[in-house]
């Protein structure tokens, strides 16, 4: 309960200091803010919400429960965005006027995050999921002269808002066949139907959620506002989208299903393996026939979208069965490649003007150290053993081939393959491409987001090296 | 203990080359890998004192799924832990021979890792250990190959490369998870499963023999794209031809050994049934494989390019002593993994000593070599006759050894196989005699002979090749405890 009202009165806050005019002192400010609520969510660790629960009544408990599982995903989000945070530096230096509202948007969206991986209640669910979904419509946009941002914010705010009524639609029908909001009294509600008549009308309210969801997360085939989303956003905010929204998203998918919804798996079983082998295929095409970075890292999300969807099937049973400690695993995992990708890509653009591959040659010569981070981030993405995505991918396979879906991850290893294929592509860029003509300068990093780079890589790698002691936590 | 600094003192000393510039990272790089060698023969002598149990390792890794990292050496392992730390210094000399290299540190460094890659392989007694080593090999080599090429399909061809083995690791891994999930915990542990290399073998024991057919090619497929074996080979002599001389001879001397390690270690007496079942088909494509490459090998006019044809036909002799399932097959297996292993490298390191006077490695260009060259032309006559099989080198004990295998499998097998000998006659010494001796050409006048650095690094080749011919045994014993439980768990 804390990190939430933390968040919400220190975002808050965070606006005043804008009226300041103090470009300067709203970074630090946001980063010890983020760094002391991460602190005090992992107070709650083991002790579900005891600790920090300062106002916490039986009507909050209702709406929201604080354990193991809500502190984990908590964490992630908090931990991806203190470290996504050093990247905005390049506004700082700009004179920005607006800063002070992104970094309070940033900490407003996170609010709606930790909302998404703790609630207890369906309307909680659906206010978290528009907390974070308002202000990533304002912060796709806030590149406010560039027509592609501006397109992004629209589509984006369009194509979501559609999702959303669809959302709220199946929570509605839900409602109407069970009678409550609350994910034990639902489970048990669907357990036991009091009106055998009103199970189609529940059928079609959890199909209409699984999709609402669905195209939150980016899953196929409502993922096609992605690609042009991500492209338009600022590099900055396309960062925070594909990882904390993602992370969110799934953990609250991943709770819904597994608390509420045991009962009607019947509906979304064959929905969500439907989803998932389509998301894997047009994730993974897609991102293989890009000439943009960027837009290659689009299609990649969503393919991993499809990885996570997997780790949904294998969902079986508890909050802290393999299902729930894969997909924490592979969040981990994919939220922290996918802040150095975006970083290691957003200090390259800013400077040479050009997201796509060709910006990205010769970047071994002119600064290696961005090369070698990209390099893990890219090998963590693609799956390939020293690096956290190896394990995330192991983790979520296992799970789902001990459920018997082997074809399923059949399909799956031979996306991967076609995964590797385009991760390799920057990789050669950067290595084994000369830098192309008026691109030979060295790019200007200062030394906070080389250290922030470092550590990313290095997170990368410990998860790849060590990942005994995060795989058994949950 | 000692497992664990052979496996992990290069990568450490990878990491501390990054502080070192110049002649300091030579000393640092060629120093930490004299000193691997010198614990790596220590342990040679630890183990025909003590046996192999002090040098198990088994720790925690991840509890929770019941992999440990569990790394072991036993006589198997030690040979092939030798041969990784004997060539590899050698490797690092040839790459300081290269002055052209840019960012050389870097280049030490990604060698360094590589070996530690390689010993993680050869030492790894867990399937998700060495699944993971399996690939931190690939990935040094693929930097190696590709950005210190000079070749401009160099992209295509590391590329090309890089997508056959991942994708047959990936089966590898397939394979591995389905016994994985087979498997029962080992004792007192927590978890539901074990990939302990006991649990596994006991795992693929027990399943029919319909299963064990197919995940045969699952674990196969990647063994069979490292080796290569024919028809996975096409990116081999592309990527063996353009790559930089160091990077060539760590794939063909050593990483090239994986994939038939592997099929002793982790195929024969995993899937036993599998292996009776599909014997017969890869024997033929080990048999098409020599034939192939050798005949392939014969049209060459590029050096590197004979060499690898002529790796490619060698592995399938290798391959089908292998799948022999016969003592004496198997046996010559481990000698000829070492002999080729000393002798691919003496051969690339001739074409690369040629290649770095001349410029060329065309043999239409060169002639008449030997005249101001006596000492090269020894050295490539010693490697060479190794190559060809001749008595007393090291060559011919592997061969003859593996023919005998493959001749008690198969008597038409084995007398097909035996051309392997006659046609390398042909192809290597007609190289010989096209580079060395022949009409005069542009450089018979001007090039130099071996310097003593390089002289040095041939020596302990030469060395080995007599070693390996004259006394085998000293191989055949350390690896006969292996080999005789690895055919008791295929039921031969």
């Amino acid at each position: 309960m804390l990190p939430i009202v933390l968040l919400s009165v220190f975002g808050i806050i965070n606006l005043f200091l804008g009226f300041m005019r103090s470009n300067r002192a709203l970074l630090p400010f946001a980063l010890v803010v983020l760094a002391l609520v991460f602190g005090v969510n992992l107070l709650d660790w083991n002790h579900a919400g005891s600790i920090t629960g300062l106002f916490d009544s039986p009507y909050v408990a209702q709406m929201l429960t604080v354990d193991n599982y809500s502190v984990a995903f908590s964490g992630i989000v908090l931990l991806t965005t203190l470290v996504l945070l050093p990247f905005s530096r390049s506004y700082v230096a700009a004179g920005e006027p607006n800063l002070a509202e992104y970094y309070s948007l940033l900490l407003f969206s996170l609010v709606g995050a930790i909302m998404m991986v703790s609630y207890n209640h369906l309307i909680m669910l659906f206010v978290g999921i528009e907390i974070l979904s308002i202000s990533m419509y304002c912060l796709a946009g806030s590149d406010k002269r560039n027509v592609r941002s501006n397109e992004a914010a629209l589509k984006y705010f369009l194509q979501g808002a559609f999702a959303t009524g669809i959302l709220l639609f199946g929570i509605a029908l839900v409602y109407g066949a069970t009678g409550t909001f609350q994910l034990n009294e639902l489970a048990a509600a669907i357990a036991t139907p009091a009106n055998a008549s009103l199970q189609s009308m529940l059928y079609v309210g959890v199909l209409m959620m699984v999709i609402g969801i669905g195209f939150k997360v980016s899953a196929a085939p409502f993922h096609f506002w992605t690609p042009d989303v991500y492209e338009g956003t600022p590099t900055f905010f396309t960062a925070f989208m594909s990882t904390v929204v993602k992370t969110a998203g799934f953990a609250a998918f991943l709770k819904l299903l597994l608390v509420a919804l045991p009962g009607a798996s019947a509906v979304w079983l064959p929905t969500i393996v439907a989803m998932a082998v389509l998301t894997l295929l047009l994730g993974n095409v897609g991102a293989a026939v890009q000439t943009s970075a960027k837009r290659m890292l689009a299609y990649s999300s969503v393919s991993h979208a499809g990885y996570l969807l997997l780790g949904l099937i294998a969902g079986r049973g508890q909050l802290s069965g393999p299902a729930a400690q894969a997909i924490f695993f592979y969040s981990l995992a994919y939220s922290v490649a996918t802040v150095a990708a975006f970083g290691v890509l957003k200090l390259v653009s800013d400077q040479r003007q050009r997201e796509d591959y060709a910006g990205l040659a010769g970047l071994a010569r002119t600064n290696p150290l961005l090369a070698f981070v990209m390099t893990v981030a890219m090998l963590s993405l693609g799956g390939i053993p020293l690096t956290g995505g190896f394990f995330g991918k192991f983790f979520i396979f296992t799970a789902v081939v001990a459920q018997g879906y082997i074809w399923l991850v059949v399909f799956a290893v031979l996306m991967s393959m076609v995964g590797i294929y385009y991760y390799l592509k920057p990789v050669i860029a950067m290595y084994m491409r000369p830098a192309e003509p008026g691109n030979e300068a060295p790019i200007v990093v200062d030394g906070f987001q080389s250290a922030t780079l470092v550590l990313l890589a290095i997170m990368t790698l410990v998860l790849g090296i060590l990942p005994g002691f995060l795989s058994g936590l949950l | 203990m000692l497992t664990a600094f052979l496996v992990f003192f290069p990568l450490a000393a990878a990491l501390l080359l990054h502080f070192a510039k110049g002649s300091a990272a030579r000393a640092l790089a060629l120093g930490a890998s004299f000193l691997e060698l010198a614990v790596a023969v220590f342990a040679a002598f630890a183990f025909v004192r003590n046996g192999p149990a002090g040098f198990d390792l088994n720790l925690n890794w991840i509890p929770s799924a019941g992999i440990n990292f569990h790394l072991g050496i036993d006589g198997l392992s030690l040979c092939l832990v030798l041969l990784t730390t004997v060539l590899v210094p050698i490797i690092l000399a040839t790459a300081f021979r290269h002055e052209e290299y840019e960012n050389p540190g870097a280049f030490y460094a990604l060698v360094l890792f590589m070996q530690t890659g390689l010993l993680g392989v050869f030492t790894a007694m867990d399937a998700f250990v060495f699944y993971f080593f399996w690939e931190v090999a690939l990935i040094p080599i693929y930097f190696l190959a590709g950005a210190w090429s000079r070749h401009e399909r160099r992209i295509q061809i590391t590329f090309k490369f890089f997508l056959y083995t991942i994708i047959g690791s990936l089966f590898m891994l397939a394979g591995f998870v389905y016994l994985y999930l087979q498997t029962s915990p080992m004792a007192g542990s927590l978890a539901a499963h074990s990939s302990d290399i006991q649990a596994i073998y006991a795992a693929g024991k027990q399943l029919a023999a319909s299963e064990q057919s197919w995940l045969f090619w699952l674990i196969f497929a990647a063994f069979a794209v490292k080796m290569p074996i024919f028809p996975f080979h096409t990116w081999q002599p592309d990527t063996y031809t353009e790559s930089p001389a160091p990077a060539t001879m760590l794939l063909s001397g050593i990483m090239l050994k994986m994939g038939i390690y592997g099929c002793l270690r982790w195929l024969l007496p995993v899937v036993p049934l599998g292996v009776s079942q599909w014997q017969q088909l890869v024997m033929v494509l080990a048999i098409i494989g020599i034939i192939y490459g050798a005949i392939i090998a014969i049209r060459q006019r590029d050096m590197k390019r004979l060499i690898a044809y002529s790796s490619l036909s060698h592995v399938g002799l290798m391959i089908a002593g292998v799948f022999s399932l016969k003592a004496i097959g198997l046996q010559g297996a481990v000698v000829q993994m070492l002999a080729h292993g000393v002798n691919v490298v003496g051969m690339f390191l001739v074409a690369d000593a040629i290649e770095r006077r001349t410029g060329t490695r065309d043999l239409a260009d060169l002639g008449g070599l030997t005249r101001r060259t006596p000492l090269l032309s020894v050295c490539f006559l010693v490697m060479l006759l190794s190559t060809v099989a001749l008595p007393l080198t090291g060559g011919f004990v592997g061969e003859f050894l593996l023919l005998a295998g493959v001749y008690e499998f198969n008597m038409w097998a084995g007398a097909i196989a035996g051309l392997t000998i006659i046609f390398s006659a042909v192809y290597l010494l007609s190289m010989y005699q096209r580079a060395m001796l022949g009409p005069d050409s542009a450089y018979s006048d001007t090039i130099t002979d071996l310097t003593g650095a390089e002289l040095g690094m041939f020596v302990p080749l030469i060395v080995l090749v007599f070693w390996l011919g004259l006394f085998p045994g000293t191989f055949l014993h350390l690896s006969e405890p292996t080999i005789s439980s690895i055919l008791t768990a295929v039921g031969r």
